[in-house]
């Protein structure tokens, strides 16, 4: 049986239910794939013991980039490249340079950070995703529990834990 | 989950599901558009064909088509832009603000604000790119880019530079900031045209959609992602209006030499942008009758920002002419004596009552929870704002120094024909937005629907049965 193929799908009519359900399936010793939801369910992270988001980090080293760029660009250019006096101020006099160096800032940290994003959890506008049940974007969370990864369990035995957990209902789906 | 309180009434009305929010507000987007939507698009065409041949024939002959003279060397163009960006700051105010701040109302409305942010940018950004004359140079010039003089870079001491940054920062952000609210929305109606066997409408959604799926992880990041662009957009946003004043402020013509005009243009900027926001959703609502997600409750709490900020308006209004006053400086005093009683006074007054005196009606309950007093009064703070704007540009400008260079400033065709074109241009873009795009956020409103309204009670009143 190959890897990320064959899936059991549970669907959850509300998010109570679904959290209530997430911590059983895990109790009894199924690894889930993911859990798709047509908004963003608070406390899923802790449920599913998903790890906090790097993401801050990230903006805040693109922020770090985007100061540092505008302050250099900015004291080089007027400073040493072409110095004019300018309102009797110094060459390089850093005040007027902060509006452009709070703009760059703010466009490189928010840029990075939307890219990182988009990449790392691979969205692309030419991708189809796997629809699992394309009735997770509507009104149900839908979670897919990938077989490959729990060899040990029998389809009927995960619809049974799923069905106990507060599904709905228990689909099966199959990737090419 | 909404959490039903006995105090305060649900934001979403008419008790519906989640199965519901994807229907009402995906159904526009499916639909045929309703014929006041065709007809409202043909005069949104015709204004912008009209202020287009405008637009052309300033670049061809030139800014000297305006009315400008050489004492009044800026009035109409820059007047509109302040306007215009003002407008958009309401959008951001909305969805970054009110979220830093878990407003949970802003849900329902913020969708339409952000892209009525974005359209507003636009237009504002039409009048110094026209203003530049050969427009097609423009990013030569404005951009720190090495250029024909060998490397005289741009000037960074200038507020006018400070403008290009910020306005393209804001532009880009609010831009970002608002598709990436609008991916889980698209994949909604993709699944739904999957459902409905519209493989076109599939298609063209998931690409839109970035194959969205909706994963528990990429929510979270998703959700990570919209916090701190609310974060970054709230000083931004402040940041914009700043810089838009400085234009002025750091100069020494009297009446715009002034320390207050920073918090003073952005509070301006939020009250005119919250008129905006209410005459477009007032129109949108009766349109699409989306009047379960914007309700009375909705627009009360925009007109009750409305008299915050206008109140702080009449302040600033106030503290300028004491200011004015207690400076000593003759020429300041001269500026604000001018203004109220000079022969642009009407203008003057007319900003006066639009402003100051007309959003203190909203005190009235019955009145904020108008709506066509609401829509009325909306317009009418958008008017005295863009008096406003040309209050202080015009009067400040049109006594010079010497007497005999006083004169008046009269808009030619063109001037008006811009305004027009931007009017066009606006109301065209955002008729297509509401026709293709969902207009509310139906992700957002579906976190705050009770999940089992239908079983508590349905098409009943939520709150009632609870109490219960």
């Amino acid at each position: 049986m190959n890897a990320d193929k064959n899936f059991v799908v549970g669907v959850f009519d509300n998010e109570e239910v679904l959290l209530d359900g997430i911590g059983k399936v895990r109790t009894n010793g199924l690894k889930i794939h993911d859990v798709f939801s047509p908004f963003p369910v608070h406390g899923i992270d802790d449920a599913l013991g998903l790890k906090k988001s790097r993401l801050p980090k990230a903006a805040f080293l693109f922020g770090l980039t985007g100061t540092s760029l505008a302050l250099t660009m900015q004291i080089w250019m007027l400073g040493y490249d072409w110095p004019m006096i300018i309102g009797g101020k110094n060459y390089a006099s850093l005040p007027p340079f902060i509006p452009v160096t709070f703009e760059l800032t703010v466009l490189l940290s928010a840029l990075g950070m939307v890219a990182t994003f988009m990449i790392i959890s691979d969205l692309k506008p030419y991708r189809w995703p796997r629809q699992f049940d394309v009735r997770s974007t509507d009104d149900k969370h839908v979670m897919a529990i990938d077989l490959a990864l729990n060899g040990g369990k029998s389809k009927e035995e995960i619809s049974r834990i799923l069905k106990d957990a507060g599904a709905s209902e228990v689909n099966e789906k199959n990737f090419e | 989950m909404q959490v039903t309180s006995s105090v305060r009434d649900p934001l979403v009305t008419g008790g519906k599901t989640v199965k519901d929010v994807s229907h009402d507000i995906s159904r526009h987007v499916e639909n045929k558009p309703p014929k006041s939507w065709w007809l409202a698009l043909a005069i949104s065409l015709v204004l912008f064909v009209y202020g287009f041949y405008c637009v052309c024939t300033v670049l061809w002959n030139g800014i000297g088509v305006w009315g400008l003279n050489k004492t009044v060397g800026w009035a109409w163009d820059i007047t509109n832009f302040v306007w215009w960006v003002g407008i958009g700051h309401a959008g951001t105010l909305i969805s970054a603000i009110l979220l830093l701040f878990r407003q949970k109302w802003r849900m329902s409305i913020n969708r339409a604000a952000e892209a009525m942010t974005i359209f507003a940018v636009i237009c504002a950004a039409t009048f110094p790119l026209i203003h530049m004359g050969r427009l097609w140079l423009g990013f030569y010039w404005a951009l720190p880019l090495p250029n024909a003089f060998g490397s005289l870079w741009a000037n960074f001491n200038s507020p006018l530079l400070w403008d290009v940054f910020a306005i393209s920062t804001y532009f880009t952000v609010s831009l970002v900031f608002w598709y990436i609210g609008l991916i889980p929305d698209f994949a909604t109606i993709r699944d739904r045209a999957v459902v409905q066997g519209n493989k076109i409408r599939a298609e063209v959604y998931n690409a839109l959609s970035f194959g969205w799926q909706g994963g528990a992880k990429t929510w979270m990041r998703y959700e990570a992602v919209a916090l701190i662009l609310a974060g970054l957009s709230t000083p931004l946003v402040l940041s914009v209006h700043t810089i838009v004043s400085m234009d002025f402020a750091t100069s020494v013509i009297p009446g715009w030499h002034t320390t207050i005009f920073p918090p003073y243009f952005v509070a301006g900027a939020i009250f005119s942008g919250f008129a905006m926001v209410l005459t477009l959703l007032l129109i949108t609502r009766a349109v699409f009758k989306l009047d379960d997600y914007i309700t009375i409750y909705h627009i009360e709490l925009m007109n009750i920002i409305i008299i915050v900020t206008g109140s702080i308006v009449g302040v600033a209004y106030i503290t300028e002419l004491f200011i004015s006053w207690y400076s000593g400086v003759e020429y300041e005093g001269y500026a604000f004596y001018n203004r109220v009683q000079g022969p642009y006074a009407w203008a003057y007054w007319s900003m006066m009552t639009c402003n100051v005196i007309s959003p203190q009606l909203f005190w009235i309950k019955k009145i904020r929870t108008s709506i066509v007093a609401t829509f009325v009064l909306s317009i009418v703070v958008n008017i005295g704002m863009w008096f406003e704007r040309f209050v202080i540009i015009v009067t400040s400008l049109h006594r010079d120094y010497i007497p005999s260079s006083w004169t008046m400033f009269h808009p030619t065709m063109y001037d008006i024909g811009e305004y027009v074109f931007t009017f066009g241009l606006f109301f065209t873009a955002f008729l297509l937005f509401a026709k293709f795009f969902p207009v509310i956020n139906m992700a957002e409103v579906k976190s705050i629907v009770r999940s089992d309204s239908e079983k508590v009670s349905h098409g009943a009143h939520v709150d009632e049965e609870v109490h219960a």
